[in-house]
């Protein structure tokens, strides 16, 4: 087994390394790396198989010691559950998607070698994140992919709004990493262990729930929480959660396939991974639970909002990504960690569709990608038009597609939450609500803007629309197979059933199995709720304000003014950010240098004490004139004072 | 591989020593380089078996020679290493090859000269960590001082002067304080033996007056805040090969002092002043972070986060106090001390790295100044990759060496007190923002000028001395385990030494 899992995750690294430093050909590159990530893929599925549906229950043995220190033991090792099998399934699958794609998106690309380097160097790093057995190991693969995505952010180096975009993005999650770097010490400290292993089967025996730390004199918090939110911390960097969503949208100044892998299907989940993986500490703290209830609601409400204005075709996808985030957030925040991992499923593989649809649209457009340059390519491009089609419904929960069963769930469990009372339940519970009238209506804004009504784009680019090839639509349609299927095949075991048993642990169960009477009753079912409903209302209204009466919109904006400007400055946070934190740093930065080390220690201390020793000197000095009769002076006054001194005694 | 008796550690000092005074007998130039690179390479071949052959099971010293030297006043020749030492002699032999391969083309001007002070000052520095008397160790640490010196001072840049005379005024200022310290140690021991230092029972105000003496010394060396304003100046006037030595090693020195005198001999005195150490490590670790985002000179910046990263190495020596009071375990104490070795020698080869990367881009564009470049990629794609690697490795990114140090630090200063552990773990943003911003600025972005696109991209030389780098880095920080596992009985015999209180 050891050797299988050690493939699974050395062979994308193999094909990175050479593709990346070997001078080898575009074919070459793509070859290896591609056959390396498809390697991974099938072995998942080998993993998967053996470890869920044969019920040979989970793995988990050491690769090596990483190091030893006092009494601890800090292993690479690999932890192989069904919440860890079902990642590495997704994982490859979404990146060897994306690993054919490229070959068609990147063609024409000088640095495409270097590129299939770094996303199969991503796939390593992804697949050591989730399959760690400790904490270290975690935070390795959690910052890996974080540097990935900084050089992938950053792939068109020359592009100053790329490299601007990828320090922001590797800074802000670094604020998160600082939380999440705590919470492990944290872990540590009360744990006395690294080892998911040791320190989950202690906080089951209820290890820890009691103590409190005073960390503010006079505040006593529960330990668990604190360790709890710091960790969260390190989620709000990674999958991009309010107030830290700020890097994700600027992220899209990468390549395509990269912002549908990295920024939308895998590692923007690896925070709700870990969190779930976490579950039986956050079962802990209710007050922690509370907290990333409303953090993941105050995402997926505002944050789909913003996608209404956006122009960019590619900045709406990664709003509702944003969006879509936050609704798993809130699903972790109800305890239902199936739910959410559940949700990431399925939003993995419609929205690295959508990404990839929107890539083919970009393609197509000569690399435009302004959604008021489009319309009627439905006609030119019938395959990208499809599956589009069919990543929105999923998305937007339409009964029977993927994102139906999971979304409706997440909902469900939000009511479940405000039931039971949780604090912040009820916010929660309304923002994820109307959240999907607000999915529906920016999903189809797009649709429609992009695939019917006028063509808006110039004459010559018109001539030359079509299709895109094969290796880009192929990856279409395999995505969106999933995108259909993968709910409605999964939902029984995943939620109703006993799939993350031993894995994700949660105090009660959200969804009770005698209530489920099969897909089919769940989506008549679902005609008669009010999310069918806000999803249709979206629907039809995007309809009517893009399609049927266009001008619409521009009223509205002239109408809403202050509203309308606020969601353009997407709420003021990155001018704040910018001045406050970027401009406040250089600040105090310039202050402790030219007033601290220039003025001060310098100037005062080091030159002064020279200046000094130069002013003494030359005080001193006058003493030693080299005069004789100087000289003999002083020795007559000094005989005179000691006679007198002699004398008077 | 050499008997029991072979004085490895005296070949080890006295090979680079009279390799020096080769070079300086051969010449020319051309003769020089070879000599050099043959004595630095057989040294560093000479230095493995100190590892290899190195009982990790015992914390006495190791490879000891003993000579009387001076018999009237009881000195010896007394060499040794343990635990602490062994790791920072090996990181000494290792880099002064590559600061030999690197100064290989690029130093035109008396280059015999050159080679020889950098050989000389290997020798020293091998002594320095090996010495286990105090009056050796105090003569080797000022004859450091020379060669270091002449090293700035001819072969530096504009301000070499002021640079030189201030580094020199700073070091002295410090050594004479600790130079009394050791006299009277030796009145009370009737002895120069180091190791007999660390069994004197000493009065509580005597250990402060000591230790404060020390601490002058080393604080300097590390440098602590706010005694640290010679070394930027320092680095930005030193020829690359200066610079390396002195962030990799002479820094080091400092760290080095605290762990074999201010903490086993004044255990008291330590544990009652320790937060005074622990505050200036975190200002180190802050303040200067701060300090480094705004600097403009590429060698600046690189000087600044040397002292903010010693700042750890500190924080891990100091904390260890907290730890075991609030845990009664040693535990905690050793991974913070462990800590902090680690990252000095890990600061050694990513500081070296980066200082190098500097003196790159120096050779060609003769320039420091951060806005003279920007795009550099584009022209140098090769060096970019390396360039980037090893200001990940400055920021601490796991899979580097750069992050065992600070991660064990940040994770066992958390058992002392939560908020010394939030304010080092400041470095992760702090540290990702001033080392990348300056990449983004020099490395990323379309050619600037006409420098940047006359660039040509590293030679093999060059590439050689990266590329060895990068593996070192990497391998530790995928496998630090080796460089730990030769530390654990010494970290446990200093914690069980400083432990018991030495109050007469």
């Amino acid at each position: 087994m050891q050797n299988i899992l050690l493939t699974i995750v050395l062979a994308p690294l193999f094909g990175a390394i050479i593709a990346g430093l070997f001078p080898v050909s575009r074919r070459v590159a793509h070859t290896v790396t591609i056959g390396g990530v498809g390697l991974s893929f099938f072995l998942s599925l080998y993993v998967f198989k053996y470890i869920v549906l044969n019920g040979h229950g989970p793995y988990n043995e050491t690769v090596y010691t990483w190091l030893t220190s006092g009494n601890i033991n800090i292993q690479v090792g690999f932890l192989i559950d069904s919440l860890t099998a079902l990642m590495m399934v997704v994982v490859t699958f979404v990146s060897w998607m994306v690993h054919i794609y490229t070959v068609g998106y990147m063609r024409d690309d000088p640095g495409y070698q270097r590129f299939f380097s770094y996303i199969s160097l991503f796939t390593f790093s992804m697949l050591m994140l989730v399959m760690s057995n400790n904490f270290m190991q975690l935070f390795f693969g959690w910052e890996a992919v974080g540097l990935v995505s900084y050089l992938l952010i950053g792939f068109w180096y020359t592009k100053e709004s790329a490299i601007f975009a990828n320090l922001k993005a590797f800074l802000v999650n670094r604020v998160g990493d600082f939380g999440f770097v705590l919470g492990i010490a944290g872990v540590l400290m009360y744990f006395g262990s690294l080892d998911y292993d040791h320190v989950f089967k202690l906080a089951g025996e209820g290890h820890a729930k009691d103590v409190l730390v005073q960390i503010i004199p006079g505040y006593q918090w529960s330990v668990l929480t604190l360790i709890c939110l710091l960790l969260f911390m390190g989620a709000m960097g990674k999958s991009a959660q309010f107030p830290l969503h700020v890097w994700l949208p600027d992220s899209m100044e990468g390549p395509t396939p990269i912002s549908a892998l990295i920024h939308a299907a895998t590692m923007v989940t690896a925070g709700i991974f870990m969190v779930a993986r976490m579950s039986p500490l956050y079962e802990m703290s209710e007050t922690a639970l509370s907290v990333i209830l409303v953090i993941g609601a105050i995402t997926a409400l505002f944050m789909g909002l913003l996608g209404l204005v956006q122009n960019d075709i590619k900045r709406v996808v990664a709003y509702s990504t944003l969006s879509q985030l936050g609704y798993m957030t809130v699903a972790l925040g109800a305890s239902a960690y199936a739910t959410g991992i559940f949700h990431l499923m399925t939003h993995a593989f419609f929205k690295a569709l959508l990404f990839l649809a929107a890539g083919s649209v970009i393609i197509a457009m000569h690399h435009d990608q302004d959604i008021r340059n489009m319309g009627g390519l439905k006609k030119y491009m019938p395959i990208t038009y499809w599956t589009s089609l069919i990543g929105s419904l999923a998305l937007i929960g339409f009964p029977g597609f993927a994102g139906f069963f999971s979304k409706d769930a997440i909902i469900e469990a939000a009511h479940h939450a405000y039931e039971l009372q949780r604090p912040g339940a009820c916010f929660a519970y309304y923002a994820v609500l109307s959240g999907v009238f607000i999915t529906a209506l920016y999903s189809f804004r797009m649709f429609f803007l992009v695939f019917h009504g006028k063509e808006r784009m110039d004459e010559h680019t018109r001539e030359h629309l079509h299709e895109t090839p094969a290796v880009v639509t192929l990856p279409l349609i395999m995505l969106a197979i999933p995108s259909v299927l993968a709910g409605m095949l999964t939902i029984q075991p995943l939620l109703f059933g006993h799939f993350f048993d031993g894995a994700i642990f949660a105090a009660h169960a959200v969804f009770d199995p005698e209530e489920y009477h099969g897909v089919l009753s769940m989506m008549v079912h679902g005609l008669t709720q009010l999310p069918f409903w806000f999803a249709m209302a979206g629907l039809g209204t995007a309809y009517y304000l893009y399609l049927v009466n266009p001008a619409i919109p521009k009223v509205i904006a002239q109408y809403l003014k202050i509203p309308h400007q606020i969601l353009l400055n997407k709420y003021g946070f990155d001018d704040f950010y910018q001045a406050i934190f970027a401009g406040g740093t250089r600040d105090i930065g310039k202050n402790f240098w030219k007033t601290g080390d220039v003025k001060l220690i310098d100037g005062m201390l080091v030159n002064g004490t020279a200046a000094m020793v130069a002013f003494f000197s030359s005080v001193v000095r006058h003493l030693q004139t080299g005069y004789l009769y100087h000289y003999a002076f002083a020795m007559i006054l000094g005989l005179a004072v000691l006679l007198g001194v002699f004398v008077l005694n | 591989m050499f008997g029991e008796n072979f004085p490895l550690l005296s070949l080890l000092v006295w090979l680079p020593i009279l390799g020096g005074v080769w070079c300086l007998s051969a010449g020319t130039n051309e003769n020089a380089r070879p000599i050099a690179l043959i004595v630095s390479l057989a040294t560093f071949l000479l230095s493995l078996p100190l590892y290899f052959e190195f009982d990790t099971t015992t914390a006495a010293m190791q490879f000891s020679e003993k000579l009387s030297w001076i018999p009237a006043f009881g000195i010896y020749y007394h060499l040794g290493v343990d635990g602490f030492s062994m790791p920072l002699i090996l990181l000494t032999t290792f880099t002064t090859v590559l600061v030999i391969l690197a100064g290989w083309e690029v130093i035109q001007y008396k280059a015999a000269q050159y080679m020889a002070a950098f050989l000389i000052m290997e020798g020293l520095m091998v002594g320095v960590f090996s010495a286990l008397d105090a009056m050796l160790f105090y003569v080797l640490w000022e004859a450091m001082l020379v060669p270091m010196f002449i090293i700035i001072g001819v072969w530096g840049g504009a301000r070499r002067v002021y640079a030189t005379i201030k580094f020199f005024l700073y070091t002295f200022l410090g050594s004479v304080l600790m130079l009394v310290s050791l006299l009277y140690l030796h009145y009370h021991a009737n002895s120069f033996a180091i190791l007999d230092f660390h069994k004197l029972a000493i009065p509580m105000t005597a250990q402060i007056l000591i230790f404060l003496a020390f601490l002058v010394a080393f604080a300097v060396k590390v440098p602590m805040w706010p005694v640290h304003t010679w070394l930027p100046d320092a680095h930005v006037e030193a020829p690359t090969g200066g610079s390396v030595i002195l962030a990799a090693i002479m820094l080091k020195m400092g760290g080095y002092g605290f762990l074999r005198f201010s903490l086993p001999i004044t255990p008291d005195a330590s544990r009652e002043l320790d937060w005074l150490i622990i505050a200036l490590s975190l200002t180190a670790i802050i303040y200067i972070s701060f300090v480094a985002i705004v600097q403009q000179d590429l060698k600046k910046l690189i000087a600044y986060s040397s002292i903010s990263h010693m700042g750890f190495a500190t924080l891990g020596f100091f904390i260890a106090f907290d730890i075991f009071e609030q845990t009664q375990s040693f535990s905690g104490g050793a991974m913070a001390i462990e800590g902090g070795m680690v990252q000095m020698i890990s600061h050694g080869f990513i500081s070296g790295a980066l200082f190098l990367c500097v003196g790159i881009l120096y050779d060609r564009l003769h320039s420091r100044q951060i806005s003279d470049y920007g795009g550099v990629v584009n022209t140098m794609p090769r060096f970019a990759m390396y360039a980037v690697l090893f200001a990940m490795a400055n920021s601490g990114l796991p899979a580097t060496s750069g992050f065992v140090g600070e991660f064990l630090v940040i994770l066992s200063s958390f058992q002392a007190n939560f908020w010394v552990a939030f304010l080092a773990a400041t470095i992760l943003v702090l540290g990702a923002a001033y080392t990348l911003w300056m990449v983004k600025r020099v490395i990323f972005g379309s050619v600037a000028n006409d420098g940047v696109a006359s660039l040509t991209d590293i030679n093999m030389r060059e590439t050689v001395i990266l590329a060895t780098l990068a593996i070192v880095v990497l391998f530790f920080g995928l496998y630090p385990a080796p460089m730990l596992d030769v530390m654990h009985t010494s970290v446990q015999n200093l914690l069980t030494h400083i432990a018991q209180s030495k109050v007469m």
